[in-house]
């Protein structure tokens, strides 16, 4: 064969996530050993609907600024390509646009000039409604049958990209990927799949390098290096006094995943059940016999947030011990009483607005789950309040507020006074959102939900 | 004397969402004896979790995994994620239900005095 044939790929992985930080010296070690592409976890739906609901970053702009800057000059100085995924968190057009803006006054101030391409992920309604008329959108469990009215009420929509959008900017000379919304591991596996590695150890590499140093013996101490080649994979830390471990490296395939064995992705599984991690030496781990089976059907998974009201917050604490030794039933009386109050005050039936009262100290985290009993030494009393607009939550809390201040317990004769954490007790938490969307699309390319922008943004 | 519990048998016992409508859950089990208790069919099994964590039986997904010594446990999110009632918003710390769950005939493992 005379033509020049790619016989390992190196991936350099920094951290889970762009604004998270690292020490510049491991990337730069990275680089070092050879790294041919730098892949970042951009984004992620676990901290909540928020993000996307409003499409806006949960990292700071100068954190993603500090770890830009780190990944670029590196990346420039090598000559070797970054991909960022699920850029702004929730990988929303804006998001892409963020982060991107970012970046370019970060090569600016270092005077690199580098090929950029923008993916954007976001959908419209109205489209997808075609899809779904189409009969081409499907739940994921455990979501039932999408209506067309779910669709109408998100605020945002995104489509979950795999690797080919990346690889299609990449063969166009992208030097710097921004994408929207794409899985995980798409950002790692976009460019050894382009060069033609094997889909199983690249996506098994894939998922064990998103979480960055998550798969050593230390996650804080920076990210992982991946070298694919065409039986397997090789991982190692890029601080040389951490390690990966078979357990360590093993034990990430089952973070964050319903299933320890199988992954899907848009254009079919994972599948690691015959997957063998063996030591190379005390830091370094080999991987073999990851599968990948093609599917059937190529679908892209959607997200999609809505609005579900608005939130007001108040919170108090209780010390007192004559309290804490009847705080259920203390509880208890509060909820009957702010049903009762706000019935009289502003009029609101039981099903006209929600709150939920959470007793942190007792057994706010786990409730009616928490295993243990006995008094607590001390309480803190969260009001939640949800309703259709933020005057009212916020009525409904002030109506609150002298029972958070006041109330007895019900076998007390005189009124106790309570330890509000700030005032005024009540904080507007603004529009609280939801998850709506679990569902894929069947489809017929696997870019035709997405689009690619080069060069400068057009500000018009 | 207090009964051993499974947090006593493993190095590690923690839970995180899956995605939105997920919780996943792992037991990290010290050795292979630890593997054995908790891997046992008549001691852990969909119904014990459906009962601990108050969800439907047949929505329960519990895997074993011998060579890691571990096993794992995933259900849809009873709590939608972010909602009003969604008191762990990363699902990071409804293992300990799974991690206080006491092993039958077993007495203390702890012999600090």
């Amino acid at each position: 064969m005379h033509s020049q044939r790619v016989k390992s790929v190196r991936i350099l992985s920094p951290s889970g996530m762009l604004g998270a930080g690292w020490d510049h010296a491991t990337v730069e070690r990275g680089i070092a050993l050879g790294a041919d592409v730098i892949s970042i976890d951009g984004g992620s739906t676990d901290s909540g609907p928020y993000y996307l609901g409003t499409a806006t970053p949960k990292t700071t702009a100068k954190a993603v600024a500090r770890d830009l800057r780190s990944l670029l000059t590196a990346a420039s100085g090598a000559g070797i390509p970054v991909i960022v995924g699920s850029c702004g968190t929730s990988g929303t057009d804006s998001g892409v646009d963020w982060v991107a803006g970012i970046a370019a006054e970060v090569m600016a101030e270092e005077g690199l000039d580098l090929k950029v391409a923008r993916i954007y992920s976001e959908q419209d309604a109205a489209d997808l409604k075609e899809h779904l008329d189409a009969g081409r959108i499907h739940p994921l469990p455990p979501l039932g049958e999408l209506r067309a009215g779910t669709l109408e009420s998100c605020t945002h929509i995104v489509g979950v990209m795999g690797h080919e959008p990346i690889v299609e900017a990449l063969r166009a000379g992208a030097q710097v990927v921004f994408a929207g919304r794409a899985t995980d591991t798409a950002v790692a596996a976009a460019y050894p799949l382009m060069v033609g590695m094997p889909a199983g150890p690249t996506w098994h590499a894939a998922k064990i390098v998103e979480c960055g140093g998550q798969c050593t013996s230390n996650p804080r101490a920076g990210g992982v290096l991946a070298t694919i080649d065409a039986d397997g994979f090789t991982i190692e830390p890029l601080d040389p006094t951490v390690s990966c471990t078979p357990m360590s490296v093993a034990a990430h395939m089952l973070y964050e995943t319903a299933n320890p064995f199988e992954m899907r992705e848009p254009d079919g599984t994972l599948d690691v059940r015959d997957a063998r991690y063996t030591a190379v030496d005390d830091r370094i781990v080999r991987v073999e016999g990851s599968k990948f089976h093609v599917a059937d059907q190529y679908t892209i998974k959607l997200e999609g947030a809505r609005i579900t009201g608005y939130e007001t917050m108040s919170f108090s604490a209780v010390r007192d011990p004559v309290v804490l030794a009847d705080i259920d039933a203390w509880a208890d009386l509060m909820r009957t009483m702010i049903k009762q109050r706000v019935a009289e005050t502003v009029g609101l039936a039981d099903d006209e607005y929600a709150f939920d009262l959470r007793l942190y100290g007792h057994n706010a985290v786990l409730g009616d789950l928490e295993p243990e009993s006995g008094p607590p030494r001390e309480v803190g009393v969260m009001l939640l309040v949800n309703a259709p607009d933020q005057a009212t939550a916020t009525a409904v809390a002030k109506v609150a507020n002298p029972l958070m201040l006041h109330l007895p317990t019900p076998g007390m004769d005189y009124l106790p006074s309570f330890a509000f954490a700030t005032s005024p007790a009540e904080v507007e938490r603004g529009a609280a959102y939801e998850f709506v969307l679990n569902h894929v699309v069947d489809c017929a390319s696997p870019t035709s939900l997405f689009r690619t922008e080069t060069g400068e943004k057009n500000r018009a | 004397m207090p009964e051993t519990t499974l947090a006593d048998l493993a190095h590690e016992v923690r839970s995180k969402n899956a995605g939105p409508f997920w919780v996943t859950m792992e037991l990290f089990m010290r050795d292979a004896e630890g593997y054995r208790i908790a891997a046992d069919e008549s001691f852990l099994n969909e119904r014990v979790i459906a009962e601990l964590y108050r969800v439907e039986r047949s929505t329960v997904q519990l895997f074993r995994i011998p060579a890691l010594n571990v096993v794992k446990i995933s259900f849809p999110r009873p709590v939608s994620q972010g909602s009003l009632r969604d008191r762990d918003i990363h699902a990071g710390q409804h293992h300990v239900p799974l991690a206080r769950l006491r092993i039958p005939g077993r007495a203390g493992s702890s012999t600090v005095s």
